[in-house]
């Protein structure tokens, strides 16, 4: 599955604005994001605090689908966008 | 004997916008610019291990990404990043009441200051964060955990009024002070909540807050739940206290007393006692400095009358001076963090340095007498820290 990155987690892609991961049986977004931890060690809780909630300045989207659940089910063909809000100053 | 900078002196300055830091020369005159670190984070802290001149914490949290802490250990040309930042734990899954879980099910929103562990404990630093949590690190950093006897605590709910927002940026916990004789004896403050002692190394603590105000309720000498807004240690006297509240300037003789005297009674009325920082003489007990702010009214804390000076006491606070040579005049609105301020080891001539919200970062060397403008056009400066860099 391709996953998306704003630049914000460039840090953490090697500068790369996608991440190919695999993708098990029962694929949620938060399966998802724990293959992209495999893959950049770091991201997730820049992300996802440790409580399990999306941070509030970070939006994911299941191709244009805005998602705040993360164990919304996700398929071969969807593509995932981790991204930074338009906020801040 | 006069002690003076065993290595190269250098200021850690984090803005809202990244780390920076300033490598002094010898007489502390030239300073070479190195970073920005981590541009476009907001760096709260920034600060050099004196047991090794090293190694280099910065804590970092971006607009939109989570709180983390970096470390270098050559001078900022390689960072890498902790393996297990500060983190709250989890609630349990047989339910409690909230009470009973202390600061489970919260979230770390910002890793806000840092300090060293006792010189015998190699590796070990103290973490602050908001919402108000304390958390311990024993490998230099890398990893993070919770101290469970404060974090994990029924009292955490009371302390922190339930981890409810004291400052613009939440509910802070800062000002960890480890006592140089007694690894198990630290003390911390929170911003609001008050100054809590442990003497068993964090597991138990109890409020340490007699004769501090707190005008901002109806109950104005309470057990706990002022406003500390930075509180310090005296290295030279480790059992002399002094803070900076939102209630005025207090000194605290812990060996004879557990009650805060208000020694800002005796700043000139028409300045004041309230501001953020406090920072100790290096070698002279009685000897702090503090940048008074206007806190009349709604409280613009910004230089009284838009006249910044530093203010010294040499005399434990019976009395004050005023030091604004090589400030400017008028028309200066100057805010000082409660970390944006510090002093070097030189105990004659002692270097003292401070960063303003506007970018400016000024510096004295010979112990306020005169200031010079060290550099300006910076981000907002949230923390100055001076090191000896090895």
């Amino acid at each position: 599955m391709i996953v998306h990155v704003g630049s914000v987690l460039y840090e953490y892609t090697g500068g790369r604005a996608e991440v190919e991961v695999p993708l098990g049986r029962g694929a949620t977004v938060g399966k998802v994001l724990d293959a992209l931890e495999q893959r950049c060690p770091g991201l997730r809780f820049r992300v996802i605090d440790e409580q399990g909630r999306i941070r509030q300045h970070m939006r994911l989207y299941v191709g244009n689908e805005s998602v705040r659940d993360l164990e919304r089910a996700v398929g071969a063909r969807d593509e995932l966008h981790v991204l930074g809000a338009l906020s801040g100053g | 004997m006069v002690k003076k900078s065993s290595g190269t002196q250098a200021l850690l300055v984090g803005t809202v916008k990244g780390g920076f830091l300033f490598e002094g020369d010898a007489a502390r005159k030239k300073w070479k610019l190195a970073g920005p670190f981590f541009l476009g984070q907001q760096v709260h802290d920034f600060r050099c291990d004196p047991r090794d001149g090293k190694t280099l914490l910065l804590t970092a949290s971006g607009g939109h990404l989570g709180p983390t802490i970096y470390r270098s250990t050559n001078r900022g040309k390689t960072w890498s990043e902790a393996k297990a930042p500060p983190r709250f734990g989890t609630l349990p899954k047989k339910k409690k009441s909230a009470r009973a879980t202390g600061s489970r099910g919260f979230a770390v929103k910002t890793d806000f200051f840092l300090m060293p562990g006792h010189a015998s404990e190699k590796g070990a630093w103290y973490c602050g964060t908001s919402p108000s949590g304390l958390f311990r690190s024993e490998d230099g950093g890398v990893s993070w955990k919770g101290v469970a006897g404060f974090n994990d605590t029924p009292q955490w709910w009371d302390w922190t009024r339930g981890g409810s927002p004291g400052s613009p940026v939440g509910a802070l916990l800062h000002s960890i002070q480890v006592d140089p004789r007694d690894a198990e004896h630290l003390y911390l403050s929170m911003s609001s909540g008050g100054t809590f002692e442990s003497f068993d190394g964090g597991r138990h603590w109890k409020p340490l807050n007699k004769g501090v105000l707190a005008d901002f309720q109806p109950e104005k000498y309470p057990e706990y739940g002022q406003d500390p807004h930075c509180m310090v240690l005296h290295p030279a006297e480790p059992d002399r206290l002094y803070q900076q509240n939102h209630c005025g300037i207090y000194r605290l003789d812990r060996a004879r007393t557990d009650t805060w005297e208000r020694i800002g009674n005796h700043m000139p009325k028409s300045v004041g006692d309230i501001g953020f920082p406090v920072v100790p003489h290096p070698s002279d007990a009685d000897t702090v400095w503090v940048f008074p702010m206007d806190g009349t009214q709604l409280w613009p804390r910004t230089s009284p009358a838009a006249r910044p000076a530093v203010y010294r006491t040499r005399n434990g606070g019976k009395g004050w001076e005023r030091l604004d040579a090589g400030l400017p005049r008028a028309n200066a609105w100057l805010t000082v963090f409660r970390q944006a301020m510090d002093a070097d080891r030189d105990e004659r001539r002692t270097g003292v340095y401070f960063g303003t919200t506007s970018g400016t970062l000024w510096g004295s060397r010979d112990s306020g007498e005169a200031w010079n403008l060290l550099a300006e056009h910076l981000p907002r400066i949230q923390s100055v820290r001076v090191a000896e860099l090895r």
